[in-house]
């Protein structure tokens, strides 16, 4: 926009990687968590994401010795592999947790009365004893190896099908939609009809009205959780979906009616004068003229309640229940941080569960969802 | 019943009947109560046309005087309240005594001030600088998009996110945070002292440089204008400078600690637990969602910036520094305080970050955790409705100004 008569900044390429600079700083924390989400629990502890693809020199945990004695010479064997998976190239190992690099790959170690154990730079290991192995406890391996990257899609199994804080993923996930969808469909019918006789009825007190939503849009909802909750409480209903989706309703109506009446001021009055004069009524208006033609605004209102509603941990916390069947998925990830902190397989898929569905309506509706941000604030 | 039945019948429920109830009272009034028939006909048609934005409002004003409107009455009256047994009594402002005795509230307190102007500031100044960038290239919507993207990141799912920015490790293993990674790399050496204290002096320097000349910029309008200046605004100009006095303040005696600290190299932090500082790591999540809205906004309105004004600027030799800064951000005034006011609120009702991160442990309270700590662990309404009220106080200046606002544009 600076660049008329054909002069060209000179600031182009500083504009450039001030741009990428940005964004990075913007992607990489979700794209790492992202990488995170399909390495194994092993692969994350031993590096950063950013070294994902690289192989990793690392001690791994303690791996115990396992199988089947064979006889052999007299004595017994027990063969088998560290590893499930090829590629891991060991450096180093030991048989106690005081010496984990005590012997190089190949070397014999002697355990004590007359057992020996080798293990091979590829992870295949030899135990011989005198004397039988049967219902004893085998050595454990201390190994520091070279591992080839892995990912795996295991993390989005385990987190989906098996219960970690109490109920699965995938429980929660149902919750969370269960939660959002009547919770974004609801309100946009109330909300049409209240734009409409706002914006296209003349009747005394419609200043006031207006004044009042635009008032209600920055009451901060953490005044309606008491009382609501006793007002609940006192109607029967408790906590349980029909409080939350009611509650959703409620708070997302100002945005609703203030969104939708800004967009419906500015439809041409020719067509409604028409309609009037052709005998038409309000009713057959709003639903004929006024509902079609609106259908962005009500995409932009539909796009913002549903992220909000999905997202949302407060609301639910205070007007659910925490039951299996009422835990959202926000709720469900606090509880996992708390507990399980620092098992990043399983907090980093769990977040991606949680976040995948936003996203995606974020990417393929961001035309709708900016429109509506710039109806609704800027004036 | 199976939730998923019930959401299924409850759309179901919930659309049929606003259909019903609107078509019904719609037919009803023009077929029963005020046919637009017979001897009356004409007067019948005046009040069916009164009447019928009432049915059109109808279930809105309901639910919105029920869910908004009475919480904010019941809250008041809550937290002149305090329960007793199954029932309560009246004790004044005894609960805002109480809270005002409360150590943790005085936290809360000072750590929403901080968070009320870095936040704001922050994602405003980022979202105008990638607005600005963006616009001039050719792959700008691409850029545009990915900034925008945390939008939809749920405040849960951004502190995970971060925490794994923030996660710290021993020193003998390799670090899975990236910022204790990049922490790592720095041993004292010149780099150290380029990145970790000339760097951000300078930046401080010429933040408070900057801050300085805006603060000077509101007071010397009152000082030396020639229209007059309402009393109101005489206020909100001073009341502004002072605020950038501290700023000025704070980051000359951030750059003089920059200069002088003993940084801990090569020691793995934990950002999370470091008093004070833990506050702006939390603050960056926030930062970091909100740019993306800042950004969009404030496009739109540098878009709409007439082409002329640039133009007449560029002719007469201004720079593209000067360009920015005296042609288009005046310009955009509006659109930067409208944008300043909803991260403003946004921030004042900051609960989730807090929560999934600290919890308000080491020195990171903030006033709607607090709250929620109060109604929901401790079991004491009378205190978190106060709390609560503390928040819609301070929410109150931006609700007037809107609505202000909005009855001046309708006029």
């Amino acid at each position: 926009m600076d660049n008329i008569a054909g002069t060209k900044s000179s600031l182009t390429w500083a504009v450039h990687i001030s741009v990428v600079a940005l964004v990075l700083m913007w992607v990489l924390p979700t794209f790492g968590l992202l990488v995170s989400s399909f390495r194994t629990g092993d692969q994350i502890v031993g590096s950063g994401w950013w070294q994902a693809l690289s192989t990793q020199e690392q001690q791994l945990s303690p791996i115990r010795i396992e199988g089947d004695e064979v006889p052999k010479d007299g004595g017994f064997v027990i063969e088998g592999g560290l590893f499930d998976s090829a590629g891991a190239v060991i450096s180093a190992w030991g048989t106690s947790s005081r010496e984990p690099s005590a012997f190089a790959p190949g070397a014999v170690a002697d355990l004590g009365e007359g057992r020996t154990l080798t293990v091979s730079e590829a992870g295949d290991y030899l135990l011989t004893s005198p004397t039988t192995l049967a219902g004893e406890r085998l050595p454990r391996v201390f190994a520091t190896a070279a591992t080839p990257p892995e990912f795996t899609t295991e993390n989005y199994n385990n987190v989906l099908f098996s219960p970690l804080a109490g109920q699965t993923i995938f429980q929660a996930f149902m919750n969370t939609a269960t939660v959002a969808i009547p919770a974004t469909i609801i309100p946009i019918l109330i909300a049409a009809f209240a734009a409409y006789a706002l914006a296209w009825m003349d009747f005394p007190g419609r200043a006031l009205l207006i004044a009042a939503i635009v008032g209600l849009l920055v009451v901060p909802l953490q005044l309606a959780l008491i009382p609501l909750l006793q007002f609940h409480n006192w109607i029967g209903i408790g906590k349980g979906y029909l409080g939350i989706w009611m509650a959703h309703t409620g708070f997302g109506l100002p945005l609703a009616i203030y969104l939708l009446r800004n967009y419906m001021v500015g439809l041409p009055k020719d067509i409604i004068e028409n309609a009037k004069v052709d005998g038409a009524t309000d009713f057959q208006i709003f639903t004929k003229i006024i509902l079609p033609l609106s259908f962005p605004a009500l995409a932009s209102f539909a796009i913002f309640q549903f992220l909000w509603t999905w997202n949302d941990l407060l609301v639910a916390l205070v007007f659910l229940g925490t039951g299996n069947d009422q835990q959202v998925l926000t709720g469900n990830l606090v509880n996992l941080m708390g507990s399980r902190g620092g098992d990043w397989e399983i907090l980093s898929a769990s977040a991606f569960v949680s976040i995948a569905v936003p996203l995606a309506v974020f990417f393929l509706l961001q035309r709708f969802l900016v429109r509506g941000l710039l109806a609704g604030s800027v004036k | 019943m199976n939730p998923a039945l019930q959401a299924v019948i409850t759309i179901g429920l919930g659309v049929g009947g606003c259909l019903v109830y609107f078509y019904g009272s719609n037919l009803f009034l023009d077929k029963v109560l005020y046919p637009p028939r017979g001897p009356n006909a004409g007067r019948n048609i005046n009040r069916a046309n009164m009447i019928r934005p009432w049915l059109f409002l109808f279930p809105a004003i309901v639910l919105l005087g029920l869910y908004l409107a009475y919480p904010v009455v019941a809250t008041l009256w809550l937290s002149l309240n305090k329960q007793v047994g199954t029932g309560s009594e009246f004790v004044g402002f005894a609960n805002y005594a109480q809270m005002m005795s409360e150590e943790k509230f005085w936290e809360s307190m000072q750590n929403n001030m901080v968070w009320l102007v870095v936040v704001p500031a922050m994602s405003t100044a980022f979202g105008l600088l990638a607005a600005q960038l963006t616009d001039r290239i050719k792959w700008g919507n691409i850029a545009k998009s990915l900034i925008f993207m945390p939008m939809a990141i749920s405040f849960v799912g951004a502190s995970v996110i971060w925490k794994l920015v923030y996660d710290s490790r021993d020193a003998a293993v390799a670090q899975i945070g990236a910022l204790n990674a990049v922490w790592m790399k720095f041993e004292g050496g010149i780099w150290s002292v380029l990145f970790l204290r000339v760097l951000p002096v300078v930046l401080l320097l010429a933040f408070a440089a900057a801050v300085a000349w805006v603060a000077w910029g509101m007071v010397r309008v009152v000082l030396q204008s020639d229209r007059a200046v309402g009393g109101l605004e005489k206020l909100a100009r001073g009341l502004g400078a002072l605020v950038g006095l501290w700023l000025v303040y704070v980051a000359l005696s951030w750059a003089f600690g920059a200069v002088r600290a003993d940084l801990p190299y090569g020691v793995p932090q934990q950002f999370l637990t470091i008093p004070y500082w833990n506050n702006f790591f939390l603050m960056a999540v926030l930062i970091w969602i909100q740019t993306g809205f800042a950004m969009v906004i404030l496009s739109a309105a540098l878009r709409g910036v007439p082409e002329d004004t640039i133009e007449a600027a560029i002719i007469d030799g201004a720079n593209p520094f000067q360009v920015f800064f005296k042609i288009k951000v005046p310009q955009i005034m509006g659109t930067i305080v409208v944008v300043w006011t909803t991260i403003t609120i946004t921030v004042l009702k900051v609960f989730d970050i807090v929560l999934a991160m600290t919890n308000g442990q080491f020195q990171t309270q903030v006033l709607a955790n607090y709250m929620y700590d109060k109604l929901f662990r401790a079991g004491d309404w009378g205190v978190g409705s106060a709390s609560a009220m503390v928040i819609m106080l301070l929410v109150m200046p931006i609700l007037v100004w809107n609505v202000y606002n909005a009855r001046k544009e309708m006029r």
